[in-house]
């Protein structure tokens, strides 16, 4: 459990790292938190010929509000979450969710960004940009552009990143205070990855939804907004029936995956149940 | 002045200190100077006809020194069995490189020598076996077929039927008044050390003296193998044990990196250093558990046990190892446990598959015919609409019947229970339940629509495994007390036990006395330690030695240095029981079964540190619950192991398991030892599996329900689709 031979630079600015992904190509691969990163390099399922670390990249490492919306910088580490990060429902989901967010230690190195650029479709981070339609930056020599949520994931452990782009941000929009937030995650045990997880976002207005947003993550293969939950809500009064209607309908349109620790029937009854509770728990 | 107690006591562990400062020494923080680096390449397949291997990229890459596959070690002969040596077994042992074919994902095919670990593993990369693959058998309860079908035509996969019996079962089928039936199994664990295996070989050519150190568990009997393997007297092989990062039957029984990383350090004349990784360990360690029971029971009217009839499948993976046929031998020993069973056969099919081979891993052949006997007195419960504490009550052996002699035989020894008073313990852990209340309270909550459930299980351990053991204790001028074993450590705290059995004695303070152990230089005998039996066989060689000394010292002016030596020997094993009761709670939602409660009633006989006694417990229980519930050495139908990371190997953490609680009472002291003392180590674990499954039944208010383990959401969910 050693890695293959690689070559490692620390680059001190976005520009440097930016001519080194460039000039590295298919070769190179960016270490943020190294805590997904490395593990795989150990297994030897990935073995880049150069590693550039950001971390000492200090221009990556921010977080603030500007308008309506957050902007994560790329060094900020999961643990930044432990307390909301601004006021309101996004703060409040953001706190909530990263508590299932892998251990306390792995939560001190591992980065918000990096679980996005990593795309692990059971990421409760990946789950969130997809359900609240985050925006990811991504910087190369040639320029900027800003990647939709829903066009970003492409499968699992596949992005829309060209090998020499680099994710500088995540921007993610300050829900106001007519929306209520929910999640709900089942894992084998504590801290491991999501067998499956909903997140969900309620505009409400006298007790009628308005506005209804439904993710599902570590079903398929990467996050999804679920359109038929989020129609079973709009207009409706959140009652039980309108809920359990719209956790039928995420569990009646997901195509879950297969593996060691669950089959696709028991996925998509985890489906009905998260999203269930996930919508609870916001309605609440 | 009357003299101090120190057996009872719950003394610190005098080993803790080092292992809280960081200052304890495992095998991966040994390293020795010009040292290099082993790296084993393993069979990629489950199973396939070995042609050759490509190492020539591999032997080119700059730090590598050398690269061995079969021919360069055909000399070493295969891997022998140390427990269980019945006849018919030598075909089936291990080389320590594979020969002619592969028998399991991980099999070592060859091995790197090189200057630094990364190059050793780069290396190994380059090492290419040319395999012709096989159709792979992955199931134990499949017809047998051909062990290696080309180079020993003929040669059965069934390596054995193990059987064992007594009484007249054809009468007790035709007394009885009905016939309960039923097919479980346990799925495949193993023991998981934080500490993965390691060894650190030296050969020193001025003295001759080869030394490995990072041995565990049985290092005098490792060390004549060493020896014999490779052509030395056995005064010329030294095994050293350092601290050892936990055991659980698995780590220090003898595998081929053993051997190789000896035979290595002799031929290049260099010291080889070689720490397994985890998906090694998950792959190459032996496993164990994997067994399936059918059993045919005759019950009188009461839901008495007139007879008992099992058909047991033992899946011992590719090769049989150093614990030949000790699971099997053990669960068919140990199936009717506390129960009187007038009559009774099983036969165990021991047969091998294409899997990592397996051996023993704390309660052997115990948790599972715990799993198997206890799912049996539920469904006879069942089946007469009487409670399962009755039928149980009316099963077990009575205080009067003790020694209770079991008419068969296992590890060489007739199984005769030597103290007991079973439905005493019953009583006392009803009392602690609060049982009528507990049941109550449960009942109203599933009134109230939760799925909670209660469930027990019974059973009797063995320990103190003979035949003998010797210890060696000195005092010097100073006062200063060495007491030199020939036990291991694997964590469990024997130089506390062995210090306070000593102290006890000589009554001089636990501080001034040291405890050797896990050295075949300082002593030429040593059982090891296994089978919960050092605090019985190395504790009471201990007594005997103190107590020899303290006779010599009697006539000695003070500070005289003085030694004396003190055996014992046991002819039999002595045998604990226990009890497991667990309280769950399911959710429909998710599948998951939430533990609420567990608790572990054990008589221990005697305890020498109650608080050591209690950490065994408390432990053993949470990889019971590990076992029940999360742990599963899955393949798939290819025969590749899909369980060799942490990340699907699951044990369970602080956040799975409730605060374990320990009823640990001493009404019947061993009579088979002068301290009265019997095992610990098995008693956390036995009977878990039992429990847990009776508890889910009872939640899902469906009988029989559970068939086997661990019970994954993926299985509850079948079960509660199949039930609603
Ligand atoms: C035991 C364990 C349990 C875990 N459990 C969970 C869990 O429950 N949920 C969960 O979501 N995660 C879990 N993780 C993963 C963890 O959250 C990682 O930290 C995260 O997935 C990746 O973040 P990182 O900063 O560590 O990225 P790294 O490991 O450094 O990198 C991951 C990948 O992203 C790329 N990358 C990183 N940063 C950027 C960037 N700015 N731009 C472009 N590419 C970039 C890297 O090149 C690499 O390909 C777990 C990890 C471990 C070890």
């Amino acid at each position: 459990m050693k890695p293959a031979p690689f070559r490692y630079d620390a680059p001190a600015t976005l520009d440097e790292t930016l001519s080194l992904l460039a000039e590295a190509g298919e070769h190179g691969k960016l270490i943020a938190g190294g805590q997904s990163l490395v593990p795989m390099m150990n297994f030897r399922l990935a073995r880049p010929g150069r590693l550039f670390d950001l971390n000492g990249v200090a221009e990556l490492d921010f977080m603030r509000v500007e308008g309506a919306r957050l902007r994560i910088g790329a060094l900020t580490r999961h643990a930044a979450f432990h307390r909301p990060p601004c006021e309101g429902p996004t703060g409040a989901l953001l706190a909530e969710v990263v508590r299932h967010v892998a251990h306390y230690p792995i939560r001190q190195r591992g980065t918000f960004a990096g679980s996005i650029a990593h795309a692990d479709p059971a990421s409760e981070w990946c789950l969130v940009a997809a359900t609240l339609d985050a925006e990811i930056v991504a910087r190369s020599r040639a320029g900027e552009r800003v990647i939709a949520a829903r066009d970003f994931f492409v499968a699992s452990l596949a992005t829309a990143l060209r090998p020499d782009e680099l994710v500088t941000e995540v921007r993610l929009p300050v829900l106001g205070a007519r929306w209520r937030t929910g999640f709900c995650e089942f894992a084998r045990r504590a801290g491991d990855f999501a067998i499956a997880m909903s997140a969900v976002a309620l505009r409400l207005d006298a007790g009628i939804v308005r506005e209804a947003r439904v993710g599902v993550g570590g079903v398929e293969d990467r996050p999804s907004r679920q359109p038929a939950a989020e129609q079973a809500l709009a207009g409706r009064p959140v009652s039980p029936a309108a809920l359990a209607e719209a956790a039928d309908a995420a569990a009646r349109e997901v195509k879950p995956m297969t593996d060691l620790h669950a089959d696709a029937a028991y996925r998509r009854h985890l489906v009905r149940t998260t999203t269930r509770r996930a919508l609870e728990r916001a309605a609440a | 002045m009357a003299d101090r107690r120190y057996i009872g006591v719950s003394h610190k562990r005098l080993e803790d200190r080092a292992l809280l400062t960081g200052a304890g020494r495992f095998a991966a923080d040994l390293s020795a100077p010009a040292q290099l680096h082993m790296r084993v390449v393993r069979s990629p397949v489950a199973f396939g006809r070995l042609r050759g291997i490509d190492a020539a990229a591999a032997r080119r890459l700059p730090g590598v020194v050398v690269v061995w596959a079969f021919a360069d070690v055909a000399h070493i002969p295969p891997i022998q069995i140390r427990l269980t040596k019945i006849g018919g077994l030598e075909p089936y042992q291990q080389t320590v490189l594979a020969r002619d074919y592969v028998r399991y994902v991980g099999d070592p095919v060859a091995v790197v020598f090189a200057e630094d670990p990364y190059v050793a593993e780069d290396a190994a990369e380059l090492v290419v076996p040319d395999i012709e693959e096989l159709a792979p058998c992955i199931c134990a309860t499949d017809p047998p077929g051909e062990f290696m079908p080309a180079t020993l035509p003929g040669v059965s996969t069934e390596v054995a039927v193990v059987r064992k019996s007594y009484g007249d079962l054809a009468a007790a089928f035709a007394a009885a008044h009905r016939v309960v039936e039923l097919e479980v199994a346990v799925g495949r664990h193993t023991g998981v050390p934080l500490e993965t295996r390691g060894a650190l070989a030296e050969f020193d050519p001025a003295s001759g003296v080869l030394t490995m150190r990072g041995a565990a568990k049985v290092p005098h009997y490792n060390r004549g193998q060493v020896a014999r393997m490779l052509d030395m007297p056995d005064e010329m092989v030294h095994l050293i044990e350092g601290h050892v990062g936990g055991g659980f039957g698995v780590r220090g029984e003898l595998y081929p990196e053993d051997v190789l990383v000896c035979h290595a350090a002799l031929r290049l004349k260099r010291p080889v250093k070689w720490v397994e990784d985890r998906q090694e360990h998950l792959m190459a360690t032996n496993h164990s558990r994997d067994q399936c029971y059918r059993l045919r029971a005759a019950i009188d009217a009461r839901g008495f046990v007139l007879g008992l009839e099992a058909e047991i499948f033992s899946d011992q993976g590719g090769y049989v190892r150093t614990h030949g046929v000790t699971v099997p031998d053990l669960a068919a020993a140990m199936l009717p446990g506390p129960y009187v069973v007038p009559a009774y056969r099983a036969n165990v099919h021991v047969r091998l598959t294409n899997k990592t081979p397996a051996g023993t891993y704390r309660a052997p052949g115990r948790y599972e015919s715990t799993f198997a006997r206890e799912r049996l007195l539920d469904a006879i419960a069942h089946a007469l609409g009487r409670d399962p504490i009755e039928v149980r009550r009316t099963n077990l052996v009575p205080r009067e019947r003790m020694p209770f002699d079991r008419g068969i035989d296992t590890l060489g020894t007739r199984v005769v229970y030597d103290s007991g008073d079973y439905a005493l313990l019953l009583d006392k852990l009803l009392a602690h339940l609060d049982y009528e209340r507990l049941k109550a309270a449960l009942a109203a909550r599933r009134a109230a629509g939760e799925r909670v459930g209660l469930g027990l299980g019974y059973f009797v351990e063995k320990s103190g495994l003979g035949p003998a053991d010797k210890a060696v204790v000195s005092i010097d001028a100073a006062g200063t007390v060495e007491v030199v074993t020939g036990a291991a450590s694997i964590g469990q705290g024997i130089e506390t036990a062995m210090a306070q059995i000593c102290a006890e004695v000589l009554q001089v303070p636990l501080e001034r006395i040291r405890v050797v152990h896990g050295r075949t230089d300082r002593i030429d005998y040593g059982m090891g330690a296994f089978a919960s039996r050092v605090t019985v066989m190395t504790g009471c060689a201990v007594q005997a030695a103190a107590e020899a000394l303290r006779e010599k010292l009697r006539a000695a002016p003070s500070g005289t240095p003085a030694a004396a030596e003190g055996w014992f020997r046991a002819d039999h094993m002595t045998y604990p029981y226990g009890i497991h009761a667990a309280v769950v709670r399911l959710d429909p939602g998710t599948c998951a079964v939430h533990v609420e409660r567990f608790v572990v009633a054990y008589d221990i006989g005697r305890a020498v540190n109650p608080m050591l006694v209690e950490g065994q417990i408390v432990g053993g229980a949470v990889q019971g619950i590990g076992g029940a519930l999360f742990e599963e050495l899955v393949y798939d139908e290819n025969g590749q192991p899909l369980a060799t990371t942490f990340a699907d190997y699951l044990m369970p953490t602080l956040a799975e398991v409730p605060p374990i609680e320990a009823l640990v009472t001493e009404d019947a002291p061993a009579t088979q030892n002068p301290l009265g003392v019997k095992g610990a180590g098995e008693a956390g674990i036995n009977g878990a599996g039992a429990a847990i499954a009776a508890a889910v039944d009872d939640a899902l208010g469906r009988p029989g329900a559970v068939t086997r383990l661990p019970i994954t959401p993926v299985r509850l969910h079948r079960l509660l689709a199949a039930g609603g």
